[in-house]
């Protein structure tokens, strides 16, 4: 069940602000924590934008992104995130790594723990991967998205999104639209934003909606145009092109002609209502070009440049004690 | 020789009683023990028939020994695959003495689910039934075929209930469990689904059917209409699907990944239930020991099964409290209709029976443990019951 809402990143007195090891999804997580780790990704935004003096507050340390499904943006928002702060990182593919030639998942892990790495980021097809890897290593563990189990990281960047472009999540009706049943983004977003109090509604055909949805604390809808009515954001998400052919949907323009976002549709939403996307689009299938590049209306690139602040933030917590910040040794 | 088992309560189909069972030779004799008899004083503990474990998956002697199981329907999903006589009289013989394995031979050739196989002479070769295997037979009109044939030379079709168009790539049933953890699920229709089409074929062609695990309400309502009609149905469950819900997949425990998934808490009410009112017939341990390399990986990658020997009887007795059986029905669950459905001469402790025996204290505590017990779902339970000699056809099999 998701937690009580709150508003505030006070914690309970006595405690730490984020006292878990690893941060592997969203669940778990109280509302103040979630709320922690957008004030602190806030605090990146400015020095990005500005190139200000460097912070190289995780020198020396080792950072290993492992990435056993294949991946480009989230794994440059990683490494880009440890560099900015100053880590050593190194990236593992799957495609080159010896989990082709048949090594166990956790032999990998305790190799990787073995490298005494300072902080491990890993993406993985299965469901509880990152779990499995978090309980064999001695260093923190980020979950940069575990099969359709929850991607934390796209979650906190979406929220902050929302967060700044609409003043606050709380009360905002946010709309998440696509393939919900295998989107580890869905997952997430739907724990987190309904942590922060936010009015969620989820909208798939029924093949593509998860048994149980209402239980998240969402509302289900098929009908894209009713769900959208009232909306303050709407977050696409992508269709996987194996989806499309006759599966799950019967076909690309027919999940355009029920579900792609138009201006047209989008019409039905607020009149200032902000469009999400986690990317890679499929333009013209979920989304039209003049909505994913509207000047005023796509967050899409926005929320890309938080991405790098929100990963900035979790490296940095998640090391703190073995950097011996004060108060977090 | 003769053996005098004196000072026990012993476990009959007609009532548990206190008194003296004799053994003459491999057999339980009728009447008083001649003077010459060897005499076991049991000590007031619990003697029972052995238990006959229909449907493991692996011939584990040491786990049986532990577990009061003498007697194994073995499942046709070995290496190489049941279907061929050498192999099935091979299977049949490699547990002797103290284990009796009795081959339940694949139904379709390679269990590919295309062709026959050859079922009357693995039948000579020692097959007691035929199976289907981990998998349902997709095809219906095969299937048809399977039940009718093996009604001709009189075996027992056993077969997995789970229609595989539904569950597909499934590890989980549909759930709040399985939407959190985003583990690919299948509703527990699939399960009813199977079992009304198996049902139909098994009426029409007279044949034998047991379903060796039905799991969810649906299944057990079918079951239970099908016998009322007079269908030649019987059917079993493990202790899992009895004491757990999905609920014990989460933080993707692989140990609790099996086939067919952990249901709904109202599935596992309902096999209470079934158990209680006399539908269910074999409680089975699903024995299918799985090492580190195939549960230690995430849990869609993980191999389902649990091991389930050793712990059978313990949880057996752990049910019994809860679903309010009896000590004789709960025999007759683990011993005397398993090996009605396999045609053997044993399970009771009537004259003329195999001397299979189990001497067990019902309220012994101990803790079950992964480290000794293997890949159970149930580490760390504390259990009550534990067994202390066991005797195959007369002759004490040393622990």
């Amino acid at each position: 069940m998701p937690p009580a809402p709150a508003t505030t990143s006070a914690y309970p007195p006595g405690r730490l602000a984020f006292p878990h090891r690893h941060l592997t999804g969203i669940m778990g997580l109280q509302p103040h924590e979630i709320l922690f780790l957008l004030d602190t990704a806030e605090e990146w935004i400015e020095p990005n934008r500005t190139r200000a003096a460097p912070d190289k507050r995780l020198a020396g340390l080792t950072q290993i992104n492992a990435f056993f499904e294949n991946s480009t943006r989230t794994l440059l928002s990683f490494e880009i995130a440890g560099k900015r702060l100053g880590a050593d990182v190194v990236n593992m593919h799957a495609a080159q790594s010896s989990v082709k030639k048949g090594e166990t998942l956790i032999d990998t892990a305790v190799t990787l723990n073995a490298m005494r790495a300072d902080v491990i980021v890993i993406r993985h097809m299965s469901s509880g991967a990152v779990r499995l890897i978090a309980d064999k290593v001695d260093c923190p563990v980020l979950n940069a998205g575990d099969g359709r189990h929850e991607h934390p990281t796209q979650a906190l960047l979406d929220a902050l999104t929302i967060r700044r472009r609409r003043g606050r999540v709380e009360g905002q009706r946010v709309v998440i639209c696509g393939d919900i049943l295998h989107s580890r983004v869905a997952r997430s977003n739907m724990l987190a934003l309904t942590a922060l109090a936010a009015e969620v509604r989820v909208c798939a055909p029924s093949t593509l909606m998860p048994p149980e949805i209402e239980a998240f604390g969402v509302a289900a809808f098929t009908d894209f145009d009713a769900a959208l009515e009232g909306a303050d954001v709407v977050m696409m998400l992508r269709v996987q092109n194996e989806r499309m052919s006759g599966g799950f949907i019967p076909s690309t323009r027919e999940f355009h002609a029920r579900y792609g976002l138009t201006l047209d549709r989008l019409a039905r939403a607020k009149p200032d209502a902000l469009v999400l996307h986690p990317g890679p689009m499929n333009r013209g299938v979920e989304i039209d070009s003049d909505v994913a590049d509207h000047l005023t209306r796509s967050a899409i690139t926005e929320q890309v440049e938080m991405g790098v602040a929100v990963r900035m933030a979790c490296l940095d917590v998640l090391t703190r004690g073995a950097r011996g910040v004060e108060g977090w040794a | 020789m003769t053996i005098a088992f004196t000072n026990a309560r012993l476990v009959c189909p007609a009532g548990e009683r206190t008194g003296v069972l004799v053994v003459a030779g491999e057999r339980i004799v009728a009447g008083d023990a001649p003077p010459d008899a060897t005499v076991i004083d049991c000590g007031g503990k619990h003697l029972a028939p052995a238990i006959v474990d229909l449907g493991a998956f692996k011939v584990d002697k040491a786990a049986c020994r532990a577990g009061g199981i003498v007697r194994v329907g073995l499942m046709p999903d070995q290496s190489p695959v049941l279907d061929d006589p050498g192999i099935v009289r091979r299977a049949a013989t490699m547990g002797k003495p103290e284990l009796w394995v009795h081959p339940l031979a694949a139904a379709t050739r390679g269990l590919r689910c295309e062709d026959l196989a050859e079922m009357a002479i693995t039948a000579s070769a020692g097959a007691r039934a035929v199976a289907t295997g981990r998998r349902w037979i997709g095809d219906s009109g095969l299937m048809r075929k399977v039940l009718a044939y093996a009604r001709d030379l009189d075996l027992t079709v056993v077969s997995h209930a789970e229609d595989a168009g539904l569950v597909g790539d499934a590890v989980a049933t549909d759930g709040l469990t399985a939407t959190l953890l985003g583990l690919s699920s299948a509703p527990a229709s699939a399960e009813a689904l199977a079992i009304a089409r198996d049902l139909l074929l098994a009426e029409e062609t007279g044949a034998r059917l047991h379903l060796r695990q039905v799991t969810t309400a649906a299944g057990f309502d079918l079951v239970r209409a099908a016998k009322r009609r007079g269908v030649r149905v019987t059917c079993g469950i493990t202790p899992a699907h009895l004491l757990l819900s999905d609920i014990a997949v989460s933080d993707f425990r692989t140990f609790a990944h099996l086939s067919p998934p952990l249901r709904s808490e109202a599935d596992r009410q309902a096999c209470l239930a079934a158990l209680a009112d006399g539908t269910v017939d074999v409680l089975s341990s699903g024995h299918d020991p799985r090492g580190p390399e195939e549960k230690r990986l995430p849990f869609a990658d993980a191999a389902p099964g649990a091991a389930g020997a050793t712990t059978l009887l313990a949880l057996g007795l752990n049910l019994r409290e809860s679903a309010g059986l009896s000590m004789e029905r709960l025999f007759a669950l683990l011993s005397a209709n398993p090996a009605r459905i396999l045609g053997l001469d044993t399970g009771t402790l009537q004259p003329d029976e195999a001397a299979d025996l189990v001497l067990f204290d019902p309220h012994a505590p101990w803790q079950i443990t992964t480290e000794r017990d293997g890949n159970t779902p149930f580490d760390g339970l504390p259990v009550q019951g534990r067994v202390l000699r066991v005797w195959k056809g007369g002759k004490e099999i040393a622990a």
